[in-house]
């Protein structure tokens, strides 16, 4: 094997077998020396990450672009890895956010409180590890291996806290999920292999006329781990009971592997229809308001970050499928626009929501509740956290001078290219511009409220009061993803020119013109976010300037007036989004309970609403329900006696033999 | 890009408080008063950034960033808008989903300001701000979808350099129904009736002016620039629309567009004088209305 192929595989698999040996050894250590348990972990996984880094910025900038095999082969299966640049570019948020939140781990956890931590680093670093495999798999059963594993090992990492019937509940809902996706991702599998006659990658051939039919099947299953409509019921329940660095990772990239996955799957399968790209693009459209829709309404502020985590996936679908439309109609420009903004997208979305959980596991850390309408003033208590978590918030509403914007501008840019061109393709760049409008929208009102309900005004309740700054290992993760967050705000340019192969790869994998990327469409992102920053400066000290030499005083809020003013009577986080979430009632449907004042002189009174998912109280809720009965109807074959199951493992054989003798 | 081009930033920023004196100038007149001179808020400003400055013991440096971010959006936007024939000195495809992001920067700041003072009032205004924005931000988008496709352009300058006498009289519907959409958002994004009162002196009526309720002295003058400016911004997109036959002399051109805008003041004035503010449920109509219009211009474009 040629030396840079020996270098990207060392680093990479270095990086696979030091998570696993650091994730196991800390499980043997962890019941004795905790802190040694604690270290190794988190050492393993910072460690690991350095190498997946350097192996996959390596891949990226040097265009390397490599396979192999390992002389290791299981049934239908071989052990073959590829490493080219859609798999490097998604393993580079991967690796960023995991090492970054595994510090972050060692503080969210501190004391464990008699717990083993080798439970938690064994899976974490087994999470990532399996991760790692399913961006670097070049088999299909490797690759749905690969795949069950991460399913796995996030279930145990959510439910963590198993203490909580809550936790369990939402480790269900997640385990069901993951399996009923994995479902469509075995026929898909078997679909593509037995067309090819093998389970590699390179042998799949999706059989004449059936690319549409393989693609709905990759779109449900992968759909169904990105969080896409109507099948996102696990991500509100998941992400806010799993602990805070887990759900970073599972919000910032391990929901990316879907996304990641229906890109490979038209790598593979070659052109789709024209109608999946329409299916792409309304399923990103609904996706998207439909999330952020419902993150207004939240008042758990990690629910609201997992309902967010919903509209931005509807966000890269939306991009994907700008892309394809692009690539169906003949539009290199917007497919190129429509794959590097979803792409681009893919990578701040995993900067800045991961930088959000972080900055909720800090606020539930240092006051113990996830209720914004119990929080408020924790800026002045956590200045480090708030402002991290302010980066975050201008960036994951798309506002320059952060990432976020980058990223939209190029999906807006491909929006418009193809609303310019005519007929069926312009049509889909309107749906596509009023979408994002709306959703940017939106999207400045909820993280508006999440920021300022948490962060500002006067501590509601007296645990708010009571909050404190978190320890450096907590705030050091923080503030380096709002310094990436700024840097590719600033640099989006260079982050594209990363991902030419890739978006080339994709645009060129249907025939189209390769090389329609150019990075000159950022120039002028990058312009506006330095002129922001110089500008913004200098108009500081221009103030500075003025009120020098002049009376500076402090007094009380503007009141009215009124002279017992309390922290209650600040505009709450449910009065905020009141007028919004009143005009979708019609999708929200929230739960009212309400004792209004009554009489002359009314005492007490109480007013509680709260928002339950639509797709699952009206979807999966009677679905599930009407599977149940139907599967209760094979209940008796379940006895509980050892030996009739023993009768139904002889029956089983002798059927499989008779099966096998036929043939 | 032309003298003008640079020009034109550096005038909006200095003449730009003329258009809320203008528009004072035109309420007075309809109202059989003298009202305040032309220059008020000049003279305004001039008091404001001599003041020192009082805070909220609740407030943090978010408060006392908000009004210098949004002016340095506004600021920022400036440099991305064509005035009538004079195009942009910056221009490039795309360049409107930048100013709307900027404008929406500064609204971000404005609104988490208010809600740094914990003051209820200036919550509720915050709360209005950003569910009028959310259904004015798509309808400006549709309205400029609809000039690019009419234009086969993707940067505002082209976008506007392209209209003239025989685009109107072969797109006239289009072009009526994108500048009253227009129109009407200019009226909304400034805070002006029939959306809000720039004069209502009851805290639970306001808008914006409820959200900056306890700035004051510097920090207030920032606020105030910002919003004069903000006028002469959407006002171009709004001016934009109706071009003079050409001049000749960019200068000339510059003077046209300069003329425009105060043309539109003394219309917002007229408007204001004759129209009552509308309740605040309708709000949400009104604006929809709008978008509906730019709809129907983008339709238009598809035949």
């Amino acid at each position: 094997m040629p030396l840079e192929g020996v270098y990207l595989f060392g680093c990479v698999g270095g990086a696979l077998v030091l998570l696993l040996g650091s994730g196991v050894g800390a499980l043997l250590l962890g019941r004795r020396a905790s802190r040694a348990a604690n270290a190794l972990g988190v050492g393993g996984a910072v460690m690991a990450s350095a190498a997946g880094l350097a192996a996959a910025l390596a891949a990226l900038g040097l265009r390397f672009e490599k396979t192999a095999t390992l002389p290791w082969s299981f049934p239908y299966g071989s052990f073959a890895l590829g490493l080219d640049p859609l798999s490097a570019f998604f393993l580079i948020p991967t690796f960023l956010l995991c090492g970054l939140a595994a510090i972050y781990a060692v503080g969210y956890f501190r004391p464990w409180n008699g717990r083993n931590p080798g439970r938690f680093w064994l899976f974490y670093n087994a999470l990532v590890a399996s991760m790692a495999l399913v961006l670097l798999a070049r088999n299909g059963v490797l690759f749905l291996v690969a795949w069950e594993a991460m399913a796995l090992t996030s279930f145990f990492l959510v439910i963590h806290d198993d203490a909580a019937a809550g936790v369990r509940e939402a480790g269900w809902t997640y385990l069901v999920a993951s399996h009923v996706g994995m479902a469509f991702l075995l026929a898909l599998f078997f679909l593509l292999g037995r067309a090819g006659g093998s389970q590699d990658f390179a042998a799949f051939a999706a059989p004449a006329g059936s690319a549409g039919g393989l693609f709905l099947l990759a779109l449900v299953g992968f759909g169904t781990k990105a969080g896409l409509v109507p099948f996102h019921v696990w991500l509100p329940e998941a992400h806010p009971a799993a602990p805070s660095p887990v759900s970073a990772v599972m919000s910032g990239v391990m929901i990316k592997t879907g996304i990641y996955g229906i890109l490979r799957t038209l790598a593979l399968v070659g052109s789709v229809p024209a109608w999946c790209a329409w299916l792409v693009l309304g399923l990103g459209v609904a996706s998207g308001v439909y999330g952020v829709l419902f993150a207004l309404a939240q008042r758990d502020l990690k629910r609201l970050l997992a309902y967010s985590s919903v509209e931005n996936v509807g966000i890269v679908a939306i991009g994907v499928g700008l892309g394809l439309l692009g690539v169906c109609y003949g539009l290199p420009a917007v497919a190129a626009l429509g794959f590097a903004g979803g792409m681009l997208h893919v990578l701040n979305h995993a900067a800045f929501k991961g930088l959000l959980f972080l900055g909720a596991g800090a606020v539930v850390h240092a006051t113990g509740t996830r209720d914004v309408e119990r929080l408020g003033g924790l800026l002045k208590r956590l200045p480090w956290t708030g402002a991290a978590f302010l980066a975050g918030a201008i960036a994951i509403c798309g506002l320059p001078p952060f990432n976020g914007f980058a990223g939209e501008f190029l999906i807006y840019l491909g929006s418009f290219r193809a609303l310019l061109a005519s007929g069926g393709a312009g049509l889909g760049g309107v749906a596509a511009v009023v979408a994002l409008a709306l959703i940017g929208g939106l999207a400045i009102a909820c993280f508006a409220r999440a920021f300022g309900i948490v962060f500002l005004g006067e501590p509601r309740t007296a645990e708010a009061e009571r909050g404190h700054e978190t320890c450096a290992t907590m705030r050091g993760p923080m503030v380096a993803l709002a310094a990436i967050c700024l840097a590719l705000g600033l640099g989006a340019g260079a982050a594209v020119r990363m991902m030419e192969p890739a978006v080339a790869m994709l645009v060129g994998s249907a025939g189209a013109p390769a090389g329609a990327v150019s990075i000159s469409w950022l120039f002028p992102v990058s312009g506006a976010a330095f002129a922001l920053l110089v500008g913004g400066g200098a108009l500081a000290g221009l103030r500075r300037w003025l009120l020098a030499g002049r009376p500076v005083r402090e007094t009380v809020t503007w009141d009215c007036g009124y002279a017992a003013p309390t922290a209650r009577m600040q505009y709450t986080a449910a009065g905020f989004a009141q007028p919004l979430t009143h005009g979708a009632e019609v999708l929200l449907r929230p739960q009212v309970e309400s004792r209004l004042p009554e009489g002359i002189f009314p005492l007490a009174a109480a007013f509680r609403s709260e928002t339950e998912d639509a797709a699952r109280k009206r979807l999966f809720d009677p679905l599930f329900r009407v599977t149940a009965n139907w599967l209760g109807r094979l209940r008796w074959l379940q006895q509980g006696r050892v030996h009739r199951y023993v009768l139904y493992v002889v029956a089983t054989l002798v059927a499989l033999l008779g099966w096998a003798l036929r043939r | 890009m032309n003298a003008a081009s640079i020009l034109h930033p550096v005038l909006a920023v200095a003449l730009a408080p003329l258009l809320p004196g203008a528009i004072n100038r035109t309420k007075a007149f309809f109202a059989g008063r003298r009202g305040p001179p032309l220059l008020q808020a000049y003279f305004d400003l001039w008091k404001l950034f001599r003041k020192g400055a009082t805070y909220s013991r609740t407030t943090t440096w978010i408060f006392r960033a908000g009004p210098i971010v949004n002016f340095a959006c506004l600021l920022a936007a400036l440099a991305l808008v064509p005035l009538g024939r004079v195009p942009a000195p910056l221009a490039f495809a795309g360049d409107f989903i930048l100013l709307a992001y900027l404008l929406g920067l500064g609204r971000f700041f404005t609104v988490v300001a208010a809600l740094d003072t914990g003051s209820s009032f200036e919550g509720m205004g915050a709360s209005r701000e950003v569910q009028f924005a959310t259904f004015a931000e798509p309808a400006l988008l549709v309205g400029l979808a609809a000039l690019a496709r009419q234009a086969q352009d993707l940067s505002l300058s082209a976008t506007y350099a392209g209209l003239s006498a025989a685009v109107w009289s072969h797109a006239l519907p289009l072009l009526a129904l994108v500048a009253v959409g227009f129109f009407v958002l200019f009226l909304a994004e400034n805070c002006r009736i029939p959306v809000d009162d720039p004069n209502t002196h009851l805290e639970l009526t306001m808008i914006h002016e409820v959200m900056v309720l306890d700035h004051g002295g510097v920090d207030f003058g920032f606020v105030q620039w910002a919003a004069s400016l903000k006028l002469w911004v959407l006002g171009a997109l709004v001016v934009g629309l109706f071009p003079p036959g050409p001049l000749g002399c960019p200068l000339a051109d510059l003077a046209a567009g300069v003329g425009g805008l105060l043309v539109l003041a003394i219309a917002t004035g007229a408007v204001e004088s004759s129209l009552a503010r509308i309740r605040l449920l309708r709000v949400p109509q009104l604006l929809v209305g709008a978008g509906v219009l730019c709809a129907l211009g983008l339709l238009l474009t598809f035949r």
